[in-house]
Parts: structure tokens; sequence; C-alpha cells
């Protein structure tokens, strides 16, 4: 596997901050409910909540900030969105019923695509394998996930975590790193990703327009 | 009673356990789960992180299938894949524009999907439709003395709520409660465990799980119940950091509420998959087994 794929940090097609801006904010308004983002009053109750906050670079709250300043990139490079490990807390307490959870996924995708994200963050490279493997199998083999997470130079961690690996792999909670079982409708799922990430390019650019 | 099942990709090893002592638990409980053919990962918290709408695709898909089989409801034990599939769901019946979107892409794999599946969590199905007076019946050891904190974790009832609190869920404490055990007060319940980036980076999310571990001990558990297969895997294989981070000893075994369940009713350890935990269950749950 080539080791560029699991680079975290790939220069793409760079972006000024303003155009960085307009293109964020034209997929958020994509999303379901996404026009909701200008109704933030920087009360930051998500920052309160959030249980991953103080390691983040900057929290929930100033992102919003950080967007009106014209400031975005900035954001995009720290690990913010990287740390926010999904549990809704912020997308339920909201005042103004922004679905932040759904902003910070926005953030991580605009991230990979533009070559954006932290050195520092290691969850986009998992992003990426997982992603190669369930287009591959349709299901996910977390074996192989992690092995190319920890063969990516995570020598470290692959050290630290095998005694107790090896312990599940012969408990039968690992499945062999190679292979596994292929959904019997994997070109279903092609066609399907197909027409879906032609649409979801069609449905920003719409808005952009806008 | 027959119930349409989505398995997902962790139960299948990682946490299989769950998916053994569930069909245990639900067979007493004449509920049959029947498998749903062919289902694909439904991308869980980490596809979203790359694509959006195809993610949505993805577990569109399995919607589809199930309506193909004629179900109106399927049933999930992980509750990653319950919020995947109930978003997905959720956004197709409320939002017609990403229902045309996603009816496009399933077109084109010759599928097709009319809004009609209803997705459930096996917490929900318990409680709710067989009911805790149907699991009380079938109790045939029950746990008594066993002090349990109940962690439901982030996504059994956030964002959308559904069955119970997006704060506060105390539906796991009512099932452990009928098992004859006693719940301890447990505040830090639908706390985060840090999800996947315990995995990618434990250094920074290990004070959060030791705030759940370390909590649960001051309320004088003597075991974790939990209902999520990432919030099992934080909890259980990452204690040695914890104990490194703090400076304790912790040793607090994780099980699955299907596994108490199980036991209650009888079952034997094998048929549970008690012993598949790193952090051994022996000394607490050896006099119920």
């Amino acid at each position: 596997m080539p080791r560029s794929e699991l680079r975290t940090k790939t220069r793409k097609q760079k972006l000024s901050p303003e155009e960085l801006s307009d293109t964020f904010l034209s997929h958020v308004y994509a999303l379901p409910d996404g026009r909701k983002l200008d109704l933030c009053i920087q009360c930051g109750t998500c920052s309160g909540s959030c249980p991953t906050a103080y390691a983040m670079d900057y929290s929930p709250r100033e992102i919003f900030a950080a967007l009106r300043a014209g400031m975005l990139d900035r954001v995009l490079f720290s690990n913010t969105a990287w740390m926010c490990t999904s549990c809704y807390i912020c997308t339920v307490r909201c005042p103004q019923q922004i679905k932040i959870t759904d902003i910070m996924y926005e953030l991580k995708r605009l991230g990979i695509k533009y070559g954006y994200t932290s050195p520092s963050t290691r969850s986009a490279a998992m992003a990426r394998i997982f992603i190669n493997i369930t287009n591959r199998l349709g299901r996910n083999n977390e074996s192989e996930l992690m092995m190319r997470f920890y063969m990516a130079g995570r020598w470290g961690d692959a050290i630290k975590n095998a005694w107790r690996g090896a312990k599940m792999f012969f408990k039968g909670r690992l499945p062999m790193p190679i292979g596994g079982r292929e959904v019997a409708g994997l070109s279903e799922m092609r066609k399907i990703r197909e027409v879906l990430e032609r649409l979801e390019e069609q449905k920003a650019a719409e808005e952009v327009k806008h | 009673m027959e119930m349409l099942y989505y398995p997902g990709c962790s139960v299948q090893y990682t946490a299989k356990m769950y998916d053994t002592s569930a069909k245990a638990v639900c067979k007493k409980l004449d509920m049959e789960l029947k498998e749903l053919p062919d289902w694909n990962c439904c991308g869980a918290t980490t596809y979203m992180s790359v694509r959006e709408l195809v993610s949505h695709g993805n577990s569109a898909r399995n919607l589809a299938l199930a309506r193909r089989e004629g179900a109106d409801e399927m049933v999930t034990v992980c509750p990653a894949c319950y919020i995947t599939l109930y978003k997905t769901n959720e956004y197709f019946q409320t939002n017609p524009e990403f229902a045309d979107m996603i009816r496009q892409g399933l077109k084109a794999a010759g599928l097709d999907y009319d809004g009609g599946l209803r997705i459930r969590h096996l917490v929900d199905v318990i409680v709710n439709t067989v009911g805790l007076d149907e699991v009380e019946k079938r109790i045939k050891k029950p746990l008594e003395g066993l002090k349990v904190a109940c962690y439901h974790g982030c996504m059994l009832t956030r964002p959308f709520g559904g069955f119970d609190s997006e704060e506060r869920p105390v539906i796991l404490d009512r099932i452990t409660r009928s098992l004859g055990a006693e719940v301890v007060e447990y505040p830090l319940t639908a706390k985060c465990c840090g999800g996947m980036v315990t995995n990618t980076e434990s250094s920074k999310t290990i004070p959060v799980v030791a705030g759940l571990l370390r909590a649960a001990k001051e309320a004088g558990a003597d075991c974790i119940a939990v209902a999520c297969p990432l919030c099992h895997m934080n909890l259980d294989f990452y204690q040695p950091e914890v104990n490194r981070y703090l400076g304790g000893d912790y040793s607090i075994p994780i099980v699955y509420f299907t596994q108490l369940m199980g036991l209650a009713m009888g079952l034997s350890r094998r048929e549970l998959e008690i012993g598949l935990e790193l952090v051994p269950s022996d000394k607490v749950l050896g006099k119920y087994a």
C-alpha cells in the first residue's frame, strides 16, 4: 500500500481563506438544517459540554467565531474537528439547534479534501484506511484497520497494545488481518457511491451560486 | 416473535460476546433475531468524516434491503450502527431533497427505499415491546448483591432521544434492576468514552476514560454494564493506561447488559461467552454463573 495514502498531510488544491470559508459554508448549507449555522449566538454551551474540548486547539464555539473572522484555515489546520468523538452532546444542547456534530464532520471532510488536516492528528489517517477497507470488502476488518494504522509509523502504539491484541486474537475477538468476508452486493455499493459522489458535488456547487 | 436484525461489523469479532448473549437472551424471551441478508457496514462515525452523502448511501442500502425482506422494523445492538441507520432514515423521512438524492443512488444499484422502516435498538425493544414484566418472569437466579454501574454512553439516545432522555437515560438501569441487581448512582452514565479517538489517540482521551472508571469505583460498583462495543473496548482494553495515568489499580470488569440478563435467566457462562473480556470478571460474576 502506498505510504502517501496514509500521510495525514497531503497538499492538494490550495484555497485562499476566503475561498475556503465559501466552500465550507456551501457544503454546510447543503446539509439538512445546515443554514442554522448562521444563528450561532456564541453562548459557548457547545464548548462547555464537549468531553474532549480540553484536548482541542480551538473549542467548538471558536470555530464559529473563526468562520466569521475569515480565519477558518486556522481551524482546519488544528486538531479540533479530529478530537470530536461524535457524542452529539453539543447538538442536543445547542439553544439555536445548530447540528454542531454534523458541522464537525464537514470540517473533517474539507480538511481531508483540501489537505488541511493537522499533522498532529492521527484520526484522519484512520478514516482513510477505514474507507479503503469498507469500499473493498463492504464491511470493516478490525485487524487490518489497526495493523495498517500502526504500520504507518505508529510502532509505539503497536508495541504497547501487542499483548492485549494477541489476547483478543486468541479469544477469537479479532479476524485475520488480510481478506475477510466480502459483501455480495459490492457492485451495488459501488454504483450507489458513484451516483451520490456526483450528486454531492452538484449540490454544493448550487449552494455556491446562491 | 421474529425481528430483522442488523448485527454490524463490531459484533462479528471484537464484540462477539454481545452478539451471542443478545441472541441467547432474545431466544429466552421468545424472540428470534433474523440477520439481514448481505448487510454492509453502516459507515459508523468514520465514513462520515470523509464523505457525507456516500456514507448515507451505504447506510441506506441496508434500509432498502430490510424493506425488501418485508420488514417494518429492524433492530441493532450497536449504538453506532443504530444512530447511523437511524440518522439516514430520519433525514430520508423528513427531508425530501435528501430522500430524492438517496433514491437516485439506490436506483442505480437496482434498489429502492420507501422510508417505511423503523430502526430500533435492542434495549428499546426489550423494555418497550417485550416488557420488563416478561423479563422478570424468566429470572431464575436473581443477581442479588451485585452492584452495577449502568453506562449508557452517547449514541444510545443522542442526538434524537427516541426512547429515553438524551442527558440522563435510565433504560439500562431499569433493565438491570429487573434482574435483581443493585444499580449504583452513576452520574456520568451518558458521558462520552472518547469513541474512536481513544483508539487513534489514546494519550489524549485517557482522562475521559479514567473519569468514567473512577466514578464507577467511587460509586461502589462491582462491574460496569454497557450496551456498546466501543464503550466496552475503551473501558476494558484501556484500563492499564488508566492505571498508569491515575496511579491506581483499577480492575473493574466491563460486561454487556445482555450478559447480565442471561446470567439472571440461568444461562451458562459459555452460552453468554463470559470470559472473553480482558479485565477478568470471575471474582465478581463467578457466584452467579
